[in-house]
């Protein structure tokens, strides 16, 4: 039994200029037969790939094809104008014929011509089923399944870059390096022991180990800059941590380019967290503004200051504002204290009431002057973030663990490689070592989904939106 | 005269003589058919069983009860491990047997068997019974007929059988025996898949005429490691002998073997000969081996390699017969003398039988079960080179297996398999079956993804209980497998009790024992209280210690194939139709018909994406 043909709305669920509604199975060009007419005749039996046509759109069923039309008490109604556009099998996204509606976006008419094409056959599409099935018929590789997902979800236009060169296989590439040279490896040493009339040589041990070094560092690099990769992918998560009344507001006000925050003289006027993602230079940050950090009476802002501290060991960057033109509290030195200071920068706000260098020597994490209020000193704190994070050696097109499920994949890869290295320079024979380079071959297959579990492959295509 | 059986099998050789003697021990009445009685047991190749992963086969075949192990233990002429310098899971036992003595022990071996019948004669034709179209009838040249319910297929290189000598060439089975031209036409009527192998074998030259002083000598080990689990190797070599001789002389019996090397000369006579070896002038139809190849093709795909090894290896203890391991050739009588010309020590070797190269019919193998049955025809089993295999220990092991099966049809029992987890012989008979082979197929230790699971000394613990089970191996038996089992895990336990100071740190024996550069042997200086065991007894529980961190890693990798391996796959599953999968994933399919998803994954041209695709499928379904 051939799968069902799938639809759904692959545009966002909101009125838009146009909306595309992407049917996908062997029974799609019968479908848009039944609810498409062309301005100019189409002969189905002969489309080309990558066919476009102009035409009507119908409720079903649609007049030329129903041919008990007449009995009907209304014709079918026009739904829109539309563009419709034929994928025919294998050259498609999904390797099925594909069939997509380019609709006016508006969200009844939409709905409207989604509710036609499943009355003409169409079954809605599950989460991530259009991908799921390029997956299935070889369209696609795990990783580059997962770059779709990626790249859908991107932030910045950093992370798009790395999604697609993740689509191009920049990952997939990668792991094969690394792979081919393992299976090498276990060749050899299969020849070995397999001979022992014939005299094959044996693999000198430097060579063993060079070849398990190099695998254990490529998937080492791999792994140690996934952090920062993902700062990219994700986002970073940023505490905007400061006393009471210093402009942490007035910050993220400015940052945001709106009054986001309630801004007051009032001391703890903040109380809940405000999240915003802003944009700086390449970067995505993905700031909370706390509740200010302070001895406090008040249950609410005493909750508010608790999420505060959450925050701030959770973040990937702190940015903690001081006040520049006030001498420091003692509040404020216990707050630095609780920063970490690999994650922080410290922001003196108001600079230009005061004179800054008199705090020099105050802390060793980087110091920026800056004016909420003027608008001053943002291109500094973009240069200390980049520098603090290392996000300025970030190379989109290099491959990259985008999730959690390949850097576990790549962890315990690089696990068999270096017990198996320990082994070989233990000195255990080959038959020990040939175990753990084996398993390691299996966790990078794992990674790239070509021997990846179906409860993997479920995982991975739950987290899709419907519509991809 | 009662003309029905159970089971008939043809041919008495390796796969033939297991196959018999499971069958009627399990209390089958069984016949075997051999053209000759004077070739019962027959080696018309290397005078040795065991070697790289094929010792492994053999102890399994003992294990599960077969007879190969013992009869090689008892005929052996000289014992060596293999593999020593690598690691424990390639260790492997080899014998250079008296190929005479082997032969006769066996057939006395089955003439012995209640319930075995071993009658000479060349069966011509094997169809469907009349009259019960559940049997098979079998019919000899002479007309006689026989009928049983299953028949096993173990006809070697005897099937259309052309041997080849330069570009001479004439119809004849191996060792001069004459070939089975009719039987071949039978089982085209039937539809039996045929395809053509080929193999070959080296020159046996006479021992006066070797100079020996040129060659190294190759000795045997010093303590002997018996295929058999059964009982020592010394009572029963020395009962072989008719003699009674004491321990010492056990070493004595070890005959050396001798190592010598090809030359640039060689190589230059056979770059100059090589339009007369039928291989390279398209004679011969059948395919030749990779892992087993003749002199020339040697010389021709290592061209690089200075030389070759050659050894020199008694044929028995009652002849001058010598076989040259490695010079396997299918080049003209005059050139093998050439050749042997530009050797050390053989320089005047006298050729009593030339090197020849053979061609015959076989199954293809895609076409059995992994009982080795027939997927098309009821009751018809295959085993040894008639499946595509090559060498001794591949085809008992076949024969063994598919006496069993056909036993259990006959019986009603369950089918009987082994996974490639548990046994070689597992290893051997899926990869037949599921891949099948353009080329006489030889069981190689890379072809075991489990090495360490599968050690030659583990073999009894993974199978005796099997062969229990089956009824091939005895109460008694069994009794002393499972007292050694015991002894085993009491030393393991006693290891992992007694604590000692070593290098200024307390440390029990069993964490000792860990470590790669100490052995059993090393600490026993420190080790007062130790029990006098068996040498196996101290292999085992010496390489369970060591590794377990690895046998560990392995049992896990065992479990995550099994996920597969649980999952049938229908015998009736239309792979043409599901169009998601590859063509080519869908031919291989639909050719070997895999029973389960993990014998599916295992064939090539399926790969994983194939695989969870077939597990979507049959989710869905």
């Amino acid at each position: 039994m051939p799968n069902p043909t799938i639809a759904a709305i692959a545009t966002a669920q909101a009125p838009g200029g146009i909306g595309v509604i992407r049917i996908s199975g062997h029974a799609a060009f019968d479908i848009a037969q039944r609810l498409f007419v062309p301005k100019k005749p189409l002969d189905y039996s002969q489309l080309r790939s990558h066919t476009m046509a102009y035409g009507t759109l119908h409720d079903f069923p649609s007049p030329q094809n129903q041919p008990f039309f007449d009995a009907y008490e209304a014709p079918p109604q026009v739904v829109d104008d539309i563009i419709c556009l034929f994928f025919p099998a294998p050259h498609s996204y999904t390797g099925e014929h594909v069939v997509e509606f380019q609709c006016h976006g508006g969200m009844v008419v939409m709905q409207r011509a989604l509710q036609a094409v499943f009355a003409a056959g169409a079954q809605p599409a599950g989460p991530g089923e259009f991908t799921r099935r390029a997956y299935e018929n070889g369209r696609l590789n795990l990783t580059q399944a997962e770059a779709v997902m990626q790249l859908i979800a991107a932030t910045s236009e950093q992370a798009a870059r790395a999604a697609q060169a993740a689509m191009g296989g920049a990952l997939s590439q990668a792991i094969d390096q690394t792979r081919a040279a393992l299976i090498a490896l276990q060749a050899h040493i299969s020849a070995w022991v397999d001979y022992p009339e014939e005299d094959i040589p044996a693999l000198q041990s430097e060579e063993i180990s060079n070849i398990l070094q190099t695998a254990q560092q490529d998937l080492h690099a791999l792994i140690a800059r996934a952090p920062r990769d993902n700062l990219m992918l994700q986002g970073i998560n940023t505490a905007l941590v400061g006393r009471p009344n210093v402009g942490k507001s007035s910050l993220l006000n400015l940052l945001a380019g709106y009054d986001r925050a309630i801004v007051t003289p009032t001391p703890g006027t903040t109380r809940d967290t405000v999240t915003e993602t802003v944009q700086l230079g390449n970067l995505t940050l993905r700031l909370s503004d706390t509740a200010g950090i302070r001895h406090t009476e008040d249950a609410i802002e005493a909750a508010g200051v608790q999420r505060s501290r959450t925050a701030l060991a959770q973040a990937d960057l702190i940015l903690a504002v001081f006040d520049a033109s006030q001498p420091l509290t003692a509040e404020d030195h216990e707050l630095l204290s609780q920063c970490d200071s690999t994650r922080t920068i410290v922001i003196f706000n108001k600079c230009d009431l005061c004179d800054i260098s008199a705090s020099g020597g105050f802390t060793s994490a980087p110091t920026v002057p800056l004016s909420a209020l003027h608008g001053i000193g943002i291109p500094a704190l973009t240069q200390a973030i980049e520098q603090l994070l290392n996000t300025s050696s970030f190379n989109p097109n290099e491959a990259m663990l985008a999730n959690e499920r390949q850097r576990v994949c790549a962890q315990q890869a690089l696990s068999a490689i270096e017990e198996a290295l320990t082994a070989h320079q233990s000195g255990y024979p080959l038959d020990a070592i040939s175990i753990c380079i084996e398993d390691a071959i299996t966790q990078l297959f794992a990674l790239t989904g070509e021997r990846a579990t179906d409860v993997v492959v479920d995982e991975v295509f739950a987290r899709f939106c419907v519509g991809k | 005269m009662n003309n029905t059986y159970d089971i008939i099998i043809i041919g008495a050789g390796h796969a033939g003589i297991e196959a018999g003697l499971a069958a009627a021990r399990l209390g089958c009445r069984t016949a075997i058919f051999t053209q000759s009685l004077d070739a019962v047991g027959n080696m018309p190749c290397n005078p040795s069983i065991g070697g790289s992963s094929k010792g492994h086969i053999v102890r399994e075949i003992d294990a599960l009860g077969g007879e190969m192990g013992k009869v090689a233990d008892e005929t052996t002429i000289q014992f060596r491990m293999l593999n020593l310098g690598k690691g424990p899971a390639v260790h492997s036992p080899r014998a250079q047997v008296d190929r005479r003595a082997y032969a006769d022990t066996m057939k006395l071996r089955l003439e012995q068997q209640e319930n075995l019948h071993l009658i000479q004669g060349e069966v011509t034709s094997i169809t469907h019974c009349a009259l019960r179209i559940t049997h098979w009838q079998v019919t000899l040249l002479t007309g006689t007929t026989y009928t049983a319910q299953c028949v096993i297929l173990a006809t070697g290189t005897f099937l259309r059988a052309r041997v080849h000598i330069g570009q001479h060439n004439h119809q004849s089975g191996p060792d001069g025996l004459p070939a089975a031209m009719q039987l071949s036409d039978s089982l085209e009527q039937l539809n039996v898949p045929l395809q053509r192998f080929k193999t070959g074998t080296p020159p046996r030259v006479n021992r006066r005429s070797i100079d020996f002083t040129q060659t190294t000598e190759q000795p045997g080990d010093e303590n002997p490691t018996p295929f058999s689990f059964e009982e020592p190797i010394s009572t029963r070599n020395l009962a072989c002998r008719g003699g009674n001789l004491p321990p010492e002389a056990i070493k004595l019996s070890q005959t050396p073997c001798h190592l010598t090397f090809t030359t640039e000369q060689t190589k230059q006579v056979i770059l100059a000969n090589l339009h007369q070896s039928p291989m390279y002038s398209g004679i011969i139809d059948g395919i030749g081996a990779r892992y087993c190849p003749s002199i020339e093709d040697k010389i021709v795909r290592f061209a690089d390699k200075e030389r070759h090894n050659l050894f020199i290896e008694p044929c028995g203890l009652t002849t001058n017969e010598m076989y040259l391991q490695g010079l396997s050739s299918s080049l003209p009588k005059d050139v093998q003398h050439q050749i042997l010309q530009t050797i050390p020590g053989l320089e005047h070797a006298e050729v009593m039988r030339p090197a020849y190269a053979i061609e015959y019919d076989c199954v293809n193998p895609l076409a059995l079960r992994p009982t080795l049955e027939f997927r098309e025809h009821l009751g018809l089993f295959g085993a040894g080179q008639f499946n595509g295999s090559s060498g001794y220990e591949e085809a008992a092991a076949q024969g063994l297996m598919a006496g069993i099966n056909a036993a259990h049809k006959i019986l009603d029992r369950e089918e009987f398999t082994l996974g490639r987890h548990e046994a070689y012989i597992g290893i051997l008979i899926d990869d037949l079956v599921n891949k099948g082979t353009n080329e006489p197929y030889r069981m190689m230790t890379s072809r075991a993804e489990y090495r360490l699971l599968l050690r030659h000394d583990t073999a009894d613990r993974r199978l005796t209980p099997h062969g229990h089970k089956l009824g091939l191996i005895s109460n008694e038996r069994f009794a002393q497998y499972e007292a050694k089992q015991a002894q085993i895990e009491q030393e393991k336990q006693r290891l992992a009790s007694v604590r000692i100071i070593w290098q200024g740190k307390s440390a029990t024996l069993f964490e000792l024992l860990r470590r790669p550069e100490l052995d059993y042997a090393a600490l026993a200086n420190h080790d007062p209280e130790r029990p006098a065991l068996p040498a196996e007894v101290i292999t085992n529980v010496e390489t369970d210690i060591k590794y377990e961190g690895y046998l560990k890693r392995q049992q896990a990798q065992v479990q995550e194939m099994l996920r597969l391996e649980h999952v049938p796959l229908p015998s009736d599953l239309d792979y043409q139709a599901i169009t998601a999968l590859r063509i080519e994933a869908r031919q291989k399919l639909t050719a070997a018909r895999p029973e389960t998803l993990g014998a599916a994954a295992r064939i090539s041209g399926v790969n994983p994406a194939d695989v969870e695709i077939l597990l979507l499928y049959l989710k869905k379904k």
